[in-house]
């Protein structure tokens, strides 16, 4: 029995502990917004938070997890309307929007940790691979997010 | 108004003559059947009314419109209720879209016409029913009015969700009149809008469907749930053209949550009550196959045969003008190269996935499909049942480029699945599976050859394409004599007044599966031939701007987002040490596209991509800020391939497995793109596409004006010129 949080709710799963976040998040849990597109951590569509700071689910065994916080993009604000979801929606920014949450939570940590990131900041942080070429409005949309609303406390 | 548009027949396409310099057109909008509005049971509470196929109204005045054809990305599911709601004269902030159902057209008599999505053809194949079945909706409503008033319905006009009779000053919402104007006849005469008229069409709209995309709401194949299903993981042969030989179930069955293993012909499945515990189990599931014979198979074999397809008696002709033959019999000047274009996969971000359950007398199928009418077929053919028991539920698609339209191959298997164990089951492929169980971009081989007249004017081009061919075995009876109608796509159709123009085609068939892939033959021909002219006008001592304008004589709109293209980039003006630029120009489903690629070239050989300027006539523009997103997209797809892409072949099987090997574009390697679109307007252009093809010879253009060395081969990363 692992007991961990996910979107600030207690959770209990009694699954095997090396069963990956992701699909413990996506079967187990029935959130479905945190993607499955490569499995060995390279596309980061899984990208959710583990105590704030991003890592991919695919490569998070649940045994790793005990005790800690983890928020997926269902959690992300309770309006949908974190600063990024606003710049996201202001420049439509998704296409097929597979690759979406991952980014906007990739994102997310980003700003927690650099409230006003520079090209070359986005540049490192933002490893997610966009099949759609959302690149461009990608970058837009952060700087525009770090603009209007950096400072707004998340998770 | 001055479209009018008679409604006589089905297939209401037949412009018979013009009224006031408009446009007459005869059709019947099939708007009723057995689903329609007044057959549905009454009911003592308003409730929504479906005024046509498309076009439902509810009573609190929101519009529900079907789309037929599949998003995957594009914008569709907000284009084309825009044209419809240009003409339905709605309120668009009360519009809302809905997918058409497959079964639906089916039963309704293909009321949907076609629900195929590719080719870019979404908006300019289907702009004109569908904003005559806005418009014929529009009078409809129109009508209930008038009636209900009295009135004449000449002295009504509808805007804003509303029909106004301004004699009376009297208004009637549509959700008012819905029902009263979905039991009138259709009318037989509609009025479509000129362009100078459109209030919607043009203008920058939201996308309908990035609210609940920003929130991680959109329920995509991977994430469909149905009660009791069951997960199931899978492996095909891989060799293609192989079979399963045997597996050994009692290694896995004890595994936790495994439910059955199932055997199909060329494949095996693990079902278990979670798709973990089926990978899992599938992983140590000992299988052995068949090759077929294939299974030494390998790029060596696959370059042998294409190459002999260069220079083999057994090529045909796709287009002809001049006499090629005669001018190079005589002495000339002449410029020739080999090229070559690998296979690629489509890594869409989602992999191949389909939920499926068969029950005695129903199929029920829950798929990422861009075609929801070949989904239908593809079921019923794999559960053999009759096309009318098959019921397919669209869902999100993570990406589509080709992959899940015409090959229906994860629909087949999870039927198949689903009907041996009884129970709904959801399929879903691995990363590796979906990159090595593919339908790839043909690898290709052209010769081209070049003469130069005296006055180095491009005299003659003669091309010879070797390749396999994509609709041989897909659609046998259109491939005539060897000659698949697609296999030289910017050859046959390219837009440069040559004299003298041969296009030849030798079709050569190898066991890799193949498909079509954004922009189809267009994405490996635009590179050859845009890479063949640089060379052209470098070796005549000529710019490549200036070579390309001179060959345009016939072709105003290609010169035009030439030259916007060249402007926009500076084309002519000093760079900075070490950048250069190249250009390239194509037109293909319907929209003419340009761009110039501007680098930087290192010290230690590597490269920087700076900046793509594209210029782009699509006609006709419905949402600008979608047209801007494709040119985005299709240029982010196509570097990646012209730097990264390519699937080779060893053993018969794929080499490639994830993206640690077969490598995507990130964020951190993007130019900065620019688009200038150039809407010319008078023709209705495809916009998925037409932007990828210039993008490989651009890049390629200005690298071989930084080295001089011409680009005969991608990708770019496999000949040493990578990325910095």
């Amino acid at each position: 029995m692992i007991r961990l949080t996910v979107n600030g709710r207690n959770v209990e799963l009694d699954i095997d502990p090396q069963t990956p976040l992701l699909w413990a998040l996506r079967d187990s849990l029935h959130l479905r917004g945190t993607k499955y597109a490569c499995g060995i951590g390279l596309c980061g569509s899984c990208t959710v938070h583990v105590d704030g700071q991003a890592v991919r689910a695919c490569m998070t065994p649940l045994a790793a997890l005990s005790g800690k916080a983890v928020t997926t993009i269902e959690g992300l604000s309770p309006d949908n309307n974190d600063p990024l979801q606003q710049a996201w929606r202001a420049l439509d920014v998704p296409q097929c929007g597979y690759c979406q949450p991952g980014m906007i939570m990739a994102a997310a940590a980003l700003l927690r940790e650099k409230p006003s990131p520079s090209d070359a900041d986005i540049d490192d942080a933002m490893t997610n691979i966009c099949r759609c070429g959302t690149y461009q409005r990608v970058r837009a949309a952060i700087h525009a997010a770090a603009a209007s609303g950096g400072d707004k406390p998340r998770d | 108004m001055t479209e009018p548009v008679k409604l006589t027949r089905r297939e209401f396409l037949i412009r018979s003559t013009t009224v006031g310099g408009g446009l007459l057109l005869g059709f019947h909008l099939p708007l009723t059947g057995p689903l329609a509005a007044d057959s549905e049971p009454p009911s003592a509470q308003p409730q929504a009314v479906e005024v046509n196929a498309w076009i439902v109204i509810q009573p609190d005045n929101g519009v529900l419109i079907r789309v037929a054809r599949s998003e995957m990305g594009q914008g569709i599911f907000t284009a084309l209720p825009m044209l419809i709601a240009e003409e339905l004269g709605c309120d668009w902030e009360k519009v809302q879209a809905e997918y058409a159902a497959a079964g639906d057209n089916l039963r309704r008599d293909n009321v949907y016409m076609t629900m195929a999505t590719g080719g870019s053809r979404s908006v300019r194949g289907s702009q004109e029913y569908l904003r005559t079945a806005g418009a014929a909706a529009r009078e409809l409503l129109i009508s209930a009015a008038a009636q209900r008033w009295g009135v004449d319905a000449a002295e009504c006009r509808a805007e804003n969700s509303q029909v106004i009779h301004p004699p009376s000053e009297r208004k009637l919402s549509y959700g008012e009149l819905a029902a009263a104007a979905a039991r009138l006849p259709a009318p037989e005469m509609v009025f479509l809008k000129d362009p100078d008229e459109w209030t919607l069409i043009g203008k920058p709209v939201k996308r309908l469907d990035v609210p609940d995309k920003v929130a991680g709401r959109p329920v995509f194949g991977a994430d469909v749930e149905v009660p009791g299903m069951l997960h199931a993981a899978i492996r095909a042969c891989p060799v293609f053209g192989g079979r399963l030989k045997q597996f050994d179930a009692a290694a896995i069955d004890k595994r936790p949550g495994v439910e059955h293993v199932v055997a199909l012909e060329d494949a095996v499945a693990v079902v278990a009550d979670s798709w973990w515990h089926a990978q899992q189990a599938l992983e140590a599931l000992p299988v052995e196959w068949d090759a077929a014979g294939n299974g030494k198979l390998d790029d060596a074999h696959i370059r042998a045969v294409l190459e002999d397809g260069l220079t083999s008696k057994d090529t045909v002709i796709g287009a002809e003008r001049g006499d090629v033959a005669a001018l190079l019999r005589a002495p000339s000047r002449r410029i020739e190269a080999t090229y070559y274009a690998p296979y690629l996969a489509h890594a869409t971000m989602e992999p191949m996935t389909c939920t499926a359950h068969v029950s005695d007398d129903r199929v029920e199928v829950w798929a990422p499909t861009q075609n929801a009418e070949a989904t239908l077929k593809a079921a019923a053919r794999a559960a053999n049942v009759d096309a009318r028991k098959v019921e397919v539920h669209n869902t999100q698609l993570g990406g589509g480029f080709g992959r899940r339209g015409a090959f229906q191959d994860s629909v087949e298997q999870a039927v198949r699945i689903a009907k041996q164990i009884g129970r709904p089951v959801k399929l879903f492929w691995t990363r590796e599976e979906d990159m090595q169980h593919d339908f790839y971009r043909p690898a290709s081989m052209a010769r081209l050859t070049a003469v130069i007249d005296s006055d180095g004017r491009l005299a003659g081009l003669r091309t010879r394409v070797s390749a396999p061919s994509i609709l041989a075995p897909l659609r046998p009876g259109a491939v005539r004599g060897g000659l698949d109608p697609l296999a030289l796509q910017g050859f046959s159709d390219q837009p440069y007044a040559v004299p003298n123009l041969l296009a030849e085609y030798t079709l050569r068939e190898l066991p890799v599966p193949v498909g079509f892939w954004r922009s189809v033959n267009h994405s490996q021909n635009t590179f050859f031939r845009e890479c063949f002219l640089d060379e052209i006008a470098r070796e005549s001592g000529q710019d490549p701007v200036k070579f390309r304008s001179g060959l345009l004589t016939d072709a105003p709109r290609q010169l035009a987002v030439l030259k916007t293209a060249a402007a926009g980039a500076g084309w002519g003006r000093p760079l900075p040490e070490r950048h250069y630029r190249g250009i390239a120009l194509e037109t293909s489903y319907g929209s003419h596209c340009a761009q110039v690629a501007e680098i930087r070239l290192n010290e230690d050989g590597s490269f920087k991509l700076l900046r793509v300027v594209c210029a782009i006539d699509p006609g006709y523009v419905v949402n600008p800020d979608t047209v801007e997103a494709q040119v985005e997209s299709a240029i982010t797809y196509g570097l990646t391939a012209a730097l990264f892409g390519e699937i080779t072949l060893k053993d018969g099987r794929v080499a490639q497995g994830n993206f640690h090997d077969y490598p995507m574009l990130l964020l951190k390697d993007m130019p900065a793109i620019e688009t200038h679109v150039v809407a010319s307007g008078g023709f209705w252009g495809g916009i998925g596409e037409p932007p990828l093809p210039p993008i490989a010879p651009a890049v390629c253009n200005a690298l071989y004006a930084a080295s001089g060395q011409p680009i005969h081969a991608l990708p770019l990363n496999a000949r040493g010129l990578r990325l910095s």
